[in-house]
């Protein structure tokens, strides 16, 4: 296509000095370099330089030479990093399926007609939009061990005897900041969700009806299927980011108690920032990897479709 | 009829109040220990959902004893600064990758799409190491130069979107004219998707607004910190937290993100749709 419009009368017709930069090739080039600068020096750059961190001892104001696998031979001695791969699988799987029911049964409640849709549609979105570190200290003070108002309400209606320490247990701990994951995350979905059930075509609905289809079978063989590439594009952005988060656990836990909600994200900050050390915690992110290219597979196996 | 209305209540307003229960009720705490003072909020007695005695003893604390309006000014200028890298290059880079057409931009906007699934948190050890290098730690520019590396890809996809649907005509018939490239991007393109910026831009913006591990990473002094990072650093001390404050903190430094948002909604919606649909 560019070569064609290239050669064609109008290409020619410029046939000057100033041709070159008409080219297809260098125009898009040049309008495409401040862009590329930026990603290739801040974001492909310091990619590959954390994969080769990670072999390397580096450490704080000092740098360090190349030690081949030992950073991750010692992390595969080591009890602290295994329960961070496990907390961080917990947190991901468990935390991606509740945003993905809860996110898409709100998008269905929305997605009907009443009053107030478009104030409610954008309140809902409220959590999403507001810095999550402050919605987590919101949730830290929500889950305080004296003063949690949660506790407050189920000892005056008799629910509970003693209260609950949300942060101070190993469980308790864990599904607490996955329960601030899944509130953080629920509106992306349902907004995603809601963009998407509105592109389906009501006639298909009002032929189902006409066959007496159930709301499930309507939702099953109509719904389902023709969102299902939208829903795995969302799937898969939720589960990255989760398998990849931070501030949320920093805030809350900073991995405690007894290391009982590090994830990866966390256990590499206390090691690289906190500690020093850079070329072990790079080698920790680096098992992030994986899911980054996992998700790299299936959303360019659906951009590719839609190309 | 009676039936029906109940059955409605069951399916619909039951549900959908619990889930506005659910995501609204942190910001509602947040608002009411606010305006709490200390004697009623360590008051086991009183309801804790109710404020008995309004106050303005946090809000004095958090503005006068704490730099809070230093960091909503830093995180203000950390955000527009790199919003404003972020839109000129993506502009420049959608309209190359999906109006020139040249050999390899397709290749080019999906792997721009790519660069968006990275996560902060296998960069932020090595972007260390680099802003060290570069001079820059402790610097607010570090966050302005580096927030556009996942602004631009959010940025650049969704305006290739928008340039989608502006009419190709416009253009070929600017060019017969003799219209330059540079000319064609300023004053037909730009104008007409002036609705596409400003979503790229309000999303850019919360986005910066809200980052967290770089800001914590490469900023050590107190005056230099952003919201996010300033408040827990500065009102948590050890075991002591001043939890009015802090929620004070929470509730102004999420003030200035829903109100650019409530100005925007729609755009920020659509932006949402938009960059999945593509």
């Amino acid at each position: 296509m560019s070569q064609e419009i290239a050669s064609s009368g109008w290409g020619r017709f410029r046939a000057s000095s100033a041709d070159f930069l008409h080219r297809k090739g260098v125009m898009g080039f040049l309008f495409t370099l401040p862009a590329d600068i930026i990603l290739l020096l801040l974001l492909a750059y310091p990619f590959v330089l954390g994969i080769w961190l990670s072999f390397t001892n580096t450490i704080i104001g000092r740098s360090g030479s190349f030690v081949g696998l030992s950073n991750y031979i010692s992390l595969f001695h080591s009890n602290i990093f295994w329960l961070t791969a496990f907390n961080t699988v917990f947190y991901t799987c468990v935390a991606v399926f509740f945003k993905l029911i809860l996110g898409f049964g709100l998008a269905i409640i929305l997605n009907q007609d009443f009053k107030g849709k478009g104030l409610i549609r954008a309140i809902v979105l409220l959590p999403w939009i507001v810095p999550t570190a402050l919605s987590a200290i919101a949730f830290w003070w929500i889950f305080d061990s004296n003063f949690s108002c949660i506790n407050w309400l189920l000892l005056k209606i008799g629910l509970l005897k003693t209260p609950i320490d949300f942060l101070g247990n190993t469980i308790n701990a864990r599904l607490s900041v996955v329960l601030v994951n899944i509130w953080r995350g629920i509106p992306f979905f349902t907004i995603g969700l809601m963009a998407g059930l509105q592109t389906i075509n009501q006639s298909l609905y009002e032929a189902a009806d006409i066959d007496g289809a159930t709301p499930w079978v309507k939702f099953k063989s109509i719904t389902l299927p023709l969102i299902m590439p939208l829903l795995s594009v969302i799937t898969t952005f939720s589960i990255i980011w989760t398998f990849a988060d931070f501030q949320l656990i920093w805030i809350l836990t900073r991995g405690g108690p007894d290391n009982a909600t590090h994830i990866f994200g966390t256990l590499s900050f206390q090691r690289a920032i906190a500690g020093g050390h850079l070329g072990e915690g790079a080698a920790i992110s680096a098992f992030i990897f994986p899911v980054l290219f996992i998700s790299v597979l299936i959303t360019s196996k659906y951009l590719k479709r839609e190309n | 009829m009676k039936q029906k209305a109940w059955t409605k209540f069951l399916r619909f307003y039951l549900p959908l109040g619990l889930f506005l229960l659910f995501l609204l009720f942190p910001f509602y705490w947040m608002f009411a220990t606010t305006f709490k003072s200390d004697a009623e909020l360590y008051n086991l007695k009183l309801n804790p959902f109710l404020i008995h005695h309004w106050s303005l003893v946090n809000l004095k604390h958090l503005f006068y004893q704490t730099p809070f309006l230093r960091w909503l000014w830093n995180t203000f200028f950390v955000a527009i600064t790199s919003t404003l890298i972020s839109l000129s290059t993506s502009l420049l880079a959608a309209y190359g990758i999906q109006r020139i057409r040249f050999k390899g931009s397709s290749m080019m906007g999906i792997g721009i799409f790519f660069c968006y699934l990275v996560p902060p948190t296998i960069l932020f050890i090595p972007l260390a190491t680099m802003v060290f290098k570069l001079h820059l730690w402790d610097s607010l520019w570090a966050l302005s130069l580096i927030y556009p590396t996942f602004l631009i890809p959010f940025c650049t996809w969704l305006l290739m979107g928008y340039f989608n649907s502006i009419p190709k005509e416009l253009e070929e018939c600017a060019m017969m004219d003799g219209a330059s490239r540079m000319w064609i991007f300023w004053r037909v393109i730009i104008p007409l998707s002036l609705p596409g910026i400003l979503s790229a831009g309000i999303f850019a913006f919360t986005l910066s607004w809200n980052e967290y591990l770089y800001a914590l990473t490469f900023i050590s002094t107190s005056l230099k910190k952003t919201v996010s990072v300033g408040l827990v650093t500065e009102l948590v001390r050890g075991d002591i937290y001043h939890w009015g404050p802090l929620m004070a903190g929470a509730l102004f430094g999420s003030v200035p993100v829903a109100l650019v948002y409530s100005f925007f909604v729609e755009y920020y919606v659509a932006g949402i749709t938009g960059a999945l649909k593509e």
